[in-house]
């Protein structure tokens, strides 16, 4: 569904990401997980057309669409949320929600049924009227996931949607993206929380410094040298497996 | 009875009285200044749909209206077409300049201040080639023709510029409740609030803040032949001055910026201010202070206009009664 060729993304001479091949297919959960400043978030970003990459493609469907607008992409069934919520702040929930729906509808009514549908699958029902900006973090980030769901995508872009969430909370929202994924929406998310990861995800990539170090299921990948080095440091993976041994 | 149909009727009320004030008010002097309190809402809705809405503050709202001036006039001036056609194209040539100036300053992602002020350029700019170039009549201006008529779009009394500036109004009015209630304008408030979630969202930010300017422009190019034909005469300074850009954008925030009746509700306090410290006090200069302080005081204490004063007020009867 998505491929990632050899993606390359520069800031002057920092190389945040730097010739990535990745993957998507459909139905799956993927994650990317890596170290803070490895380049995730870049990699979101030049993927949904909010920064142009200097190398490589992005493919979804087979067609290119590196050199499309993000709302054309999101057109196209692929949508993304942001890691720092950027809710309409003078507007409610309902409205927030309604702005992705009518996306697909230019119809108020229709519209509006469609946010009040996502809502209640990301159960914020209860929430409809209050102005967003009064919401909690935890709420921001549900109308974060329920927003870009109204647009009805195909492929749904989830960036550290369960950051600064407790421990309830991250369970809840858990079972909200299993719900999502099993209404047919592939899910390609970028998380720190690591039993979350396990939990949600088929495939897992592992990403530091801009390149990928790492992929496959995520208890694989937790347990690789490379990916515990790149998070603890040089000699990480030798010390933590003697522990083990004593 | 319901909120809404309450409204309903409260509006239908408000325009019961101004269609028949004329038969009431037999004083030139109190038409001509609903006659301008209509004109500066009017031209202060096209400005809040661009910046009020949308959120893309411009300084040289008044291009549109100067070029609407011109463009009637010498229609009118050099090929002998009436203004009630001229006014057609007037609207065409805002929107056109609208597109032209909005495609240049967003394509290049123009925001905020910077925004604000190539506008304010492009007026400026305007002011001085219509006062360079010859088929503008250059810096002695146009002089129009007193010949009053439907055709014209001139009146022999004060009621006919009345009614002429209620229809502009009230097509500003219904232009804004549209916006309340549809796509394009939940789109426009979803770009003032955070442009790029907006974008995220599949809105594609640059043609809604196209077709925003274009109304805008449209808007203002109306206005321009209403000017015109009122006062019979324009010049640069007068077709581009940058008080009126100041106007337009002071009756949106004092109003209530993004709101149906802002626009409105601003220039009524403004003029009725105006008009009244005036009156009152005899001093040259010292009403225009008057004028000055009342604003201050809007603004300092009002951030949402006076339409948030009001929603305010009755936000909390309502708690208090649930």
């Amino acid at each position: 569904m998505l491929e990632v060729k050899q993606l390359t993304k520069r800031f002057g001479g920092l190389i945040a990401v730097s010739t990535v091949d990745l993957s998507v297919i459909e139905g799956e959960i993927v994650s990317l997980i890596g170290p803070n400043g490895a380049g995730k978030t870049t990699l979101f970003a030049s993927i949904a057309g909010f920064l142009k990459p200097d190398g490589g493609d992005v493919q979804l469907h087979g067609q290119s669409i590196l050199n499309l607008k993000p709302h054309k992409i999101c057109q196209r069934g692929m949508v993304r949320t942001f890691q720092i919520t950027q809710p309409f702040a003078a507007l409610n929930t309902l409205e927030n929600i309604m702005v992705g729906a009518y996306s697909r509808t230019g119809d108020k009514a229709l519209a509006q049924r469609e946010a009040e549908r996502v809502a209640d699958i990301v159960g914020m029902t209860s929430q409809l009227h209050q102005k967003a900006d009064g919401l909690t973090v935890a709420a921001r980030k549900r109308l974060e996931l329920a927003r870009a769901l109204a647009t009805k995508p195909k492929l749904l872009l989830l960036d550290e949607v369960m950051a600064g969430l407790n421990p309830t909370e991250i369970d809840e929202i858990v079972d909200v993206i299993k719900g999502i994924r099993d209404t047919g929406v592939t899910i390609f998310l970028i998380e720190h929380v690591m039993k979350a990861v396990v939990n949600l995800s088929d495939r897992t990539y592992v990403l530091n410094d801009g390149k990928l170090i790492a992929q496959g299921t995520p208890e694989s990948v937790a347990s690789n040298p490379i990916v515990i080095e790149a998070y603890l440091g040089h000699g990480a993976a030798a010390a933590m497996a003697g522990e083990g041994a004593t | 009875m319901t909120l809404k149909a309450k409204n309903a009727l409260l509006f239908g009320l408000a325009f019961l009285v101004a269609a028949l004030a004329p038969v009431g008010i037999s004083s030139k002097f109190y038409l001509d200044v609903l006659t301008l309190i209509f004109f500066t809402a009017y031209i202060g809705q096209s400005w809040n749909i661009l910046g009020g809405y949308a959120g893309q503050f411009s300084f040289g709202g008044v291009m549109f209206f100067g070029t609407g001036a011109y463009t009637s006039s010498i229609l009118l001036i050099t090929f002998g077409i009436p203004p009630i056609f001229g006014i057609f194209v007037a609207v065409l040539m805002g929107a056109f300049l609208g597109f032209l100036v909005g495609y240049l300053s967003f394509r290049s992602g123009l925001r905020g201040s910077y925004f604000a002020l190539i506008t304010l350029a492009f007026a400026e700019l305007l002011r001085v080639l219509a006062n360079s170039v010859e088929f503008t009549g250059g810096g002695v201006g146009l002089f129009l023709t007193y010949a009053p008529g439907l055709k014209n779009l001139q009146f022999v009394s004060p009621t006919g510029f009345y009614y002429f500036s209620l229809f502009l109004l009230v097509i500003s009015l219904v232009i804004a409740l549209w916006l309340e209630r549809s796509r394009f304008g939940a789109q426009l408030v979803a770009i003032r609030e955070n442009e790029e979630a907006a974008e995220a969202l599949g809105i594609d930010t640059l043609k809604c803040k196209l077709y925003a300017i274009m109304i805008m422009g449209g808007m203002g190019g109306a206005a321009g032949t209403f000017y015109a034909q009122k006062y019979l005469y324009i010049d640069p300074p007068i077709s581009y001055s940058i008080a009126l850009s100041v106007e337009m954008l002071l009756v949106s925030i004092v109003g209530g910026l993004g709101t149906v009746f802002g626009p409105l509700i601003g220039s009524i306090v403004l003029h009725v201010v105006n008009e009244v410290a005036r009156h009152f006090i005899d001093t040259p200069g010292l009403s225009l202070i008057v004028y000055g302080v009342i604003l201050i005081f809007i603004i300092s204490y009002l951030p949402n206009g006076l339409v948030g004063l009001f929603r305010k007020t009755r936000g909390k009867k309502e708690d208090g009664g649930a």
